[in-house]
C-alpha cells in the first residue's frame, strides 16, 4: 500500500514533453483519454489490467528493475500501476504533470521488449499496455522531442533521418564506387525490375554507417545474388512512428515500403541487421495495413546469411579468430526466433564462441530498443544506469574470454556501445555482416 | 433469529451465490468475447489452439518455466494453494452430502482427515501470500487494500471451515461465517481480480499463440 504519487517525482526536462504539456488543459487530457479508452481500449486492455493479480513475479524479467536496485517503480506491473493504473482509478481525470511523468515512464523506462511476458504466469503483455500509454501521449502531443523529430522525418521524407532522395542515391553510388576498388565490376543495382531480392535498410545506414551498405554489396556480389534497391522512398524499413504511438503513420510507412518492393516486382524482401525494423515489417506494420503476415516473403539478414552459408554461396577463407559472444536482439529472437540461425552463422564464420547468460529468448534487452534510445540525450544516462545487468552479463562473457560482442541489430549496437563505454568494459561490438565481410573468400 | 439467518444462508443464499457466480462468469466471458470481436479482432486471427495449449501446458506444470524455477517456494505454494483450493470444497464429504440431500446427486469424496489437512494448507498458503505482500517490496508496491480484502475473502471460508469442523469455541457462529464467506468468495470471482480464473486460459493462450505462431519462440 505504498502511497506514491508519480506526479511528485521530478521528471527529466524534455522540450517536447514540456511544450506539449503547456499547450494542454486538464479538460483536454480527460477528454482525449476517455476517447482513447472508448475507441481503442478493447478486451486486451481490460483483461490485462484486471487479470493481473499483483503478484510481482514479472519484476525479475525487467532489466530496469534489476538494474535500479530492484526499485519496484521499475517493475513491469509497477510501471502499469503508475500510468494506466492511476488513469483508470481516476477515470481519466489526471493532471498535465501526471501525463508528463507517464510519458517519461512509457517512453524511457520500457523497451517494449516483452521479456516480462515470459515471466508473468498469465502472459500479461506489459509492452502492449505501455504502447497504449504512449498512444495516449501521442494523441496529447506529449512525446519526447528527439523521437518525435524522427517521427516527423518519417512523415515528411518516409525515412528516419531526413535523408533526401538524391542523397540516398548518391550514397549508394558512392559506396558502389568505393567497393569497385575491391571487387571489379561490383554493382549496387538500383531500380532493377524483377530482381529476386529487394534489399532494404534503416535510415541511419546511408546517414552514418554507409560502410554497411558497402559490405552488403560485397556479400551480394560475391554470392552472386540477384538484388536491387529502390531509388524512391520505401528504401527505409525503419519505423519510429510505431513507437511514438502514431499507428496511422506507421501504416503509411510500411505501405510505402511494401509497395516499393512490389513496384519493382521483386520476389522477396531481405532486410539489413536491424531489430525494430524487423518488428515493424514482420509483426506490426503489416497488421496496421490489414495483412496477417507481410504481403510478400520477407527475411531478416540473419536468415539470409544462414541461407548463403547453408547453400554454400559463401565460402569462408579464414575463420574469425578473436573470441566472440552473441547478444540476442529481442525483436529478432523473442520476436522472430532467429537465435539458432544466428548461431549457425557464427559457427560457420568464427572459431571461438562464448555464450552469454541468459541467452536466446531470455537474453536481457539492450535498453536502447523500443524507441528508448531515440528519445535522445536527456535520457541516455538513465538508460545506461537502467541496464547495469547487461553490463554484468557482458562482463561475465568477457571473463570467459569474449572480446567481441556480435549484435545483429542497429539499436542494440548503439545501446551496447553506450553500456560498454559507461561501464569501461573495453569490448568491441560488431554486426554479423562485419564478421562475414572480413572472413569470406572474395575471389 | 439466528435460526432464520442460518436457514437463509443455507437455502436461498446458496442459490443466489451459485447463480451470481455462473451467470456472472458467463456474462463476463461473453461480453469480453464480444468486445474482443469488436475491438481486438487481431486475437482471433492469430489465436492457435496448438500454440495456446503448448504455452498453457508449460504454465500448469510446476517448474516447467524459467521463472517458476527462479521462485521455487512461490511455485510450490501456488500449486498447492490452487490444487487444494479446488479439491477441498468440491470433494469434502460434508459438501457432497449437502448436494446429495438437496439434488440427489453425489460423487467421490475424500477422507475428512485429508480435507482438514488440505484446508490448512490453503490457509498456510494464504499466509505465505500475505507475507509476500507485506515483506517483498516489489509485491508491496503493487498492493492496494483490495488485494488484502480479496486474499481475506479467500482465506476466511477455509479458516472458518476448519474452525467449525473441529468444533472449537462458538463453532456454530463459525459455521455461519463459513457459509456466508464461501458464498461471498464465489460471488466475487467474476467481478474482481479473481476473474483471473476465467481469463487466464485466454491471456496465456493468446500470448502462446503470438510467441509460437508469429515470433517462433517460447514464452516460458
Ligand atoms: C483455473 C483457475 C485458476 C488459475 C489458472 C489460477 C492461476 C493463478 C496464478 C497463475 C496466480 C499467480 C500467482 C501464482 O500462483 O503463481 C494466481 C494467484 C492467485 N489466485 Fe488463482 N488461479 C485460478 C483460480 C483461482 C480461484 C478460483 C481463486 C479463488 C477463489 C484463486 C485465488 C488466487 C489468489 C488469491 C491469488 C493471489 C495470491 C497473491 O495474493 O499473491 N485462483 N492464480
Ligand atoms: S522493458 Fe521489457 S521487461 Fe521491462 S517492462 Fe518493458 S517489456 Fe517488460
Ligand atoms: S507477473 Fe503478471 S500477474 Fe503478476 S504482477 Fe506481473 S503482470 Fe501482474
Amino acid at each position: 500500500m505504498t502511497k506514491q504519487s508519480p506526479a511528485n517525482i521530478a521528471t527529466i526536462p524534455d522540450e517536447g514533453v514540456d511544450k506539449g504539456g503547456q499547450r494542454l488543459t486538464p479538460e483536454q487530457v480527460t477528454r482525449v483519454i476517455r476517447r482513447m479508452f472508448e475507441e481503442e481500449g478493447g478486451a486486451r486492455l481490460k483483461i490485462y489490467i484486471e487479470t493481473c493479480v499483483h503478484c510481482g513475479l514479472c519484476s525479475d524479467a525487467c532489466h530496469f528493475y534489476l538494474s535500479n536496485n530492484k526499485d519496484p517503480k521499475f517493475s513491469p506491473a509497477g510501471k502499469v500501476k503508475q500510468t494506466l493504473g492511476i488513469i483508470i482509478q481516476k477515470k481519466g481525470r489526471v493532471s498535465i504533470d501526471f501525463i508528463k511523468k507517464a510519458s517519461e515512464i512509457a517512453f524511457t523506462e520500457c523497451n517494449l521488449c516483452k521479456r516480462c511476458v515470459m515471466y508473468c504466469p498469465f502472459g500479461i503483455d506489459i509492452a502492449y499496455l505501455m504502447l497504449f500509454m504512449r498512444r495516449i501521449c501521442h494523441k496529447l502531443g506529449v512525446v519526447p522531442q528527439y523521437i518525435q523529430d524522427t517521427a516527423h522525418s518519417h512523415s515528411v521524407t518516409m525515412n528516419q533521418m531526413w535523408v533526401k532522395e538524391d542523397e540516398w542515391i548518391d550514397t549508394l553510388q558512392w559506396q558502389e564506387d568505393e567497393a569497385r576498388d575491391e571487387i571489379e565490376n561490383l554493382r549496387i543495382p538500383l531500380e532493377k525490375e524483377g530482381a529476386e531480392i529487394f534489399y532494404s535498410v534503416i535510415g541511419p545506414e546511408p546517414k552514418f554507417r554507409a560502410q554497411l551498405i558497402y559490405q552488403t554489396a560485397v556479400i551480394m556480389n560475391v554470392a552472386g545474388m540477384d538484388w536491387t534497391m529502390p531509388a524512391t522512398p520505401g528504401w527505409d524499413n525503419s519505423d519510429m512512428c510505431m513507437y511514438t504511438g502514431d499507428d496511422e503513420m506507421a501504416a503509411r510507412l510500411k505501405k510505402v515500403h511494401f509497395e516499393a518492393a512490389m513496384r519493382l516486382k521483386t520476389k522477396r524482401i531481405v532486410m539489413g541487421e536491424c531489430g525494430h525494423a524487423f518488428r515493424s515489417v514482420y509483426d506490426v506494420g503489416n497488421r496496421h495495413l490489414g495483412w496477417k503476415m507481410s504481403p510478400l516473403p520477407l527475411i531478416h539478414a540473419i536468415e539470409f546469411y544462414y541461407e548463403l552459408f547453408r547453400d554454400k554461396k559463401l565460402r569462408v577463407k579464414q575463420k574469425y579468430d578473436i573470441p566472440v559472444t552473441l547478444h540476442d536482439p529481442c525483436n529478432v529472437v523473442r520476436g522472430g526466433g532467429l537465435h539458432e540461425l544466428a548461431r549457425y552463422v557464427i559457427n560457420e564464420t568464427c572459431s571461438r564462441f562464448v555464450e552469454m547468460h541468459p541467452n536466446r529468448e531470455h537474453n536481457y534487452c539492450c535498453a536502447a530498443g523500443g524507441g528508448v534510445i531515440n528519445c535522445g540525450p536527456p535520457y541516455s544516462k538513465k538508460r545506461v544506469i537502467g541496464n547495469k545487468v547487461k553490463a554484468d552479463q557482458l562482463a561475465d562473457a568477457k571473463a570467459r574470454g569474449a572480446k567481441i560482442i556480435i549484435a545483429p541489430c542497429h539499436n542494440c549496437h548503439a545501446g551496447l556501445e553506450d553500456i560498454v563505454k559507461y561501464y569501461d568494459l573495453d569490448m568491441e561490438i560488431k554486426f554479423l555482416g562485419d564478421i562475414i565481410y572480413e572472413c569470406i573468400d572474395k575471389t | 433469529m439466528l435460526h432464520d439467518l442460518f436457514s437463509f444462508v443455507r437455502g436461498p443464499m446458496v442459490w443466489i451465490a451459485f447463480t451470481v457466480f455462473t451467470v456472472g462468469s458467463l456474462y463476463r466471458l461473453i461480453s469480453m468475447w464480444r468486445l474482443a470481436k469488436k475491438k481486438d479482432s487481431v486475437i482471433f486471427n492469430y489465436f492457435s489452439i496448438f500454440f495456446a495449449i503448448r504455452s498453457i501446458g508449460h504454465w500448469i506444470l510446476p517448474f516447467a518455466g524459467v521463472n517458476m524455477r527462479k521462485h521455487p517456494a512461490m511455485t510450490v505454494v501456488a500449486f498447492l494453494f490452487h490444487g487444494c483450493l479446488f479439491a477441498v470444497p468440491i470433494f469434502l464429504s460434508a459438501h457432497v452430502i449437502l448436494f446429495k440431500e438437496s439434488w440427489n446427486i453425489s460423487w467421490w469424496w475424500m477422507p475428512d482427515m485429508a480435507a482438514d489437512i488440505m484446508a490448512m494448507i490453503v490457509i498456510g498458503c494464504c499466509l505465505f501470500f500475505l507475507g509476500r505482500r507485506i515483506f517483498l517490496k516489489e509485491v508491496r508496491y503493487l498492493t492496494s487494500v483490495s488485494d488484502y480484502l480479496i486474499l481475506a475473502a479467500v482465506a476466511v471460508p477455509f479458516i472458518s471451515g476448519v474452525w467449525a469442523y473441529h468444533q472449537w469455541a462458538a463453532f456454530q457462529a463459525a459455521l455461519v461465517i463459513h457459509i456466508v464467506s464461501g458464498e461471498i468468495m464465489l460471488m466475487i470471482i467474476p467481478f474482481t481480480k479473481l476473474s483471473h480464473m476465467l481469463f487466464a486460459p485466454f491471456t496465456r493462450g493468446y500470448m502462446g499463440s503470438e510467441f509460437g505462431g508469429v515470433r517462433n519462440s517460447k514464452d516460458w
